[in-house]
């Protein structure tokens, strides 16, 4: 719209090469000097750094970025090192359970909250605050409840249930629980203001209908309602997707990886090789990595959002 | 609902084969309510349990956590905690508490804060208003960019701050905070600035106005409250960052949650969980006000990055 009455305004009388010099650089000029931070970010940042990083995760750089090209011995190493099978694994596993819990626990929550209920805005404040505070918070608190000494479990058998036992963070095999409580108790509230949202956005006439035909409650809601709210759950599970690849402060906070190297996850490898163990191009390879796994996951996401379009209509 | 609803409160009108029209009164306890209000009161209590834990543990004195109770109150409110978190606990090196590393965060709030609203408000302008060939590409790049993990950025960001000279300065997480503010800023504001309506813009087009005069004179006044959701996103983001206050800050300006991570992670001797629940407050303290103070703004702002333009 604004372009066509720009152009207009402009003299219509240039042509040639001039004219598309102009077009390129004169036309609109303001507007190209204001967003340069934009192009500048997007050009260094955004394209220039991921590829610089990229390539530098070919070369077998150690404490300098000066390293000469090795193909892909870096990627052997990364997948022949314990600590980085450990950390996928973990993330792997912790992450599917991350995903469906927040998305289960998140839909049940909204449809609680939308059946007319009172203290409605009290309930939604209360499951959303934990939102509002860091990972190191969330981590730090949770490690203190957590605590096997003086925490939740001593408290718990000082009442009198001895036999109580709540030692995951000190429980190799327990840990990835233990942060997915505390990241749970981050984000579910999130999760729910999504999906409420989404709830709140079907037609009443759905329902009506629904109840015309006797379909039960639960029913219309997997259904009829869930399959409606399509475009908010591919949004929640894009947005908690690309927050679980980035997992690490809260590991940070929670574990510190720990006990051993049971917790660890790619993030947390990728900043100890790069800033503390002094192998840039490992670091760089376990990032290039985690690059490749989110764009597997964009992939059908971009897909479905803008080249189905011409189908969903 | 409707289901056992009928069911409890049947006894008194079914009598009758016709329905009676308009909605039916409905007891207050009907069992699908106790059952509603029950797993809303479970999770009520799963939030709020940390908070409480937090809050009692910091007012308590180390006698009293060894005695093991989580759940107790404080035989009496005791401030020594909090004190001792603000001002003398040991962060790795240095023992002043926790007061320097809220100062660098204040330092790093403010900056980021203003700059990338900034940036991020001309650049949703110009992409809705002034658009130049090229400028959706640029905006699709960015809103994909937002997606990588920061990890693939920090070496790359570390050498060019490195070049500039800014690296381990407050510039250089400024700097960074911006870069990493701009995609989701950028997209509130376009979707804001695309709600206007375009008359306006036109008309003050014709009137001769140029770019920077209508952004300031007509854009800018009618968008405050996208402004405030943007402020509360960028305060409550910037505030928790833990990343790039590690990596790009310098030892001199850790931000707060960074060392609040190196009194409770790398504390030496026994630890004191009442200073570090004192501590955690206080960091949390913050983000907190703003989102009790700011309501129902603060789920619009974090909504905001669900509402794809």
């Amino acid at each position: 719209m604004a372009d066509t009455a720009v152009q207009r305004v402009e003299g219509a009388g240039i042509s040639g090469q001039r004219g598309f010099l102009r077009k390129t650089f004169v036309h609109n000029l303001p507007a190209k000097i204001a967003a340069l931070p934009m192009i500048a970010t997007v050009l260094i940042v955004f394209v220039g750094c991921t590829l610089w990083t990229i390539y530098y995760s070919f070369t077998n750089s150690k404490l300098l970025p000066t390293g000469k090209f090795v193909g892909f011995d870096q990627y052997e190493r990364l997948f022949g090192t314990s600590r980085w099978n450990v950390s996928v694994t973990n993330l792997i596993s912790y992450g599917a359970m991350s995903l469906v819990f927040t998305l289960v626990l998140g839909f049940l929550l909204a449809v609680l909250m939308d059946q007319k209920i009172r203290f409605e805005s009290a309930f939604r404040t209360i499951m959303l605050y934990p939102f509002a505070l860091s990972f190191i918070v969330t981590g730090l608190v949770w490690q203190w409840i957590m605590n096997p000494t003086l925490g939740l479990q001593t408290t718990i058998r000082n009442l009198g249930w001895t036999g109580f036992s709540f030692d995951w963070i000190a429980n190799p095999r327990m840990v990835l629980f233990a942060l997915l409580i505390a990241g749970l108790w981050q984000g579910v509230g999130f999760c729910m203001v999504l999906m409420l949202a989404g709830l709140r956005g079907v037609d009443d006439e759905i329902w009506k209908a629904a109840r015309v035909d006797g379909i039960p409650t639960w029913r219309t809601y997997v259904s009829i309602v869930l399959p409606m709210m399509r475009g908010v759950l591919v949004t929640a599970v894009v947005l908690i997707g690309s927050g679980i690849v980035r997992l690490y402060d809260l590991v940070v906070a929670l574990t510190n990886g720990g006990p051993g190297i049971s917790s660890e996850v790619p993030a947390k490898y990728v900043y100890n090789y790069m800033f503390s163990g002094g192998n840039i191009g490992q670091g760089l390879a376990a990032a290039s990595m985690m690059l490749l796994t989110v764009v597997i996951i964009m992939i059908p996401w971009a897909y479905l959002e803008f080249g189905g379009k011409g189908r969903q209509s | 609902m409707s289901q056992t609803a009928t069911m409890a409160g049947s006894a008194p009108d079914t009598s009758v084969g016709v329905e009676p029209r308009g909605p039916r009164p409905k007891p207050f306890f009907t069992p699908t309510k106790i059952i509603i209000y029950s797993v809303l009161v479970f999770f009520t209590l799963y939030f709020l349990f940390p908070l409480y834990v937090m809050v009692v543990t910091s007012f308590k004195t180390m006698p009293e956590i060894r005695f093991g109770n989580i759940f107790a109150f404080p035989n009496q409110i005791n401030f020594d905690a909090w004190i001792k978190a603000w001002t003398s606990a040991c962060t790795g090196l240095t023992c002043e508490g926790l007061s320097p590393g809220f100062w660098n965060s204040v330092k790093i709030t403010i900056p980021s804060t203003i700059v990338s609203i900034f940036i991020a408000a001309v650049n949703g302008y110009a992409l809705i208003n002034w658009r130049f060939k090229g400028s959706e590409l640029f905006f699709a790049i960015l809103i994909f960019g937002s997606f990588i993990p920061y990890q693939v950025f920090l070496y790359p960001l570390v050498m060019i701050t490195r070049e500039m000279g800014i690296f381990g300065t407050l510039q250089a997480v400024i700097i960074v905070h911006t870069i990493f503010g701009m995609p989701i800023l950028t997209l509130l504001f376009r979707n804001y600035f695309g709600s206007l309506p375009q008359e306006l813009f036109k008309a003050a087009r014709v009137d001769g106005a140029g770019f920077w005069r209508i952004f300031f004179e007509i854009m800018l006044p009618m968008s405050l409250p996208i402004f405030v959701v943007a402020l509360i996103l960028q305060v409550t983001g910037i505030w928790n960052d833990f990343l790039f206050g590690v990596v790009f800050a310098g030892t001199k300006n850790l931000p707060m949650t960074v060392q609040l991570n190196n009194i409770v992670n790398s504390a030496q001797g026994t630890p004191e969980y009442n200073v570090n629940m004192a501590a955690t407050v206080l960091t949390g303290l913050v983000p907190l006000i703003i989102y009790f103070v700011s309501g129902k703004l603060f789920v619009r702002g974090v909504a905001a990055g669900a509402v794809k333009g």
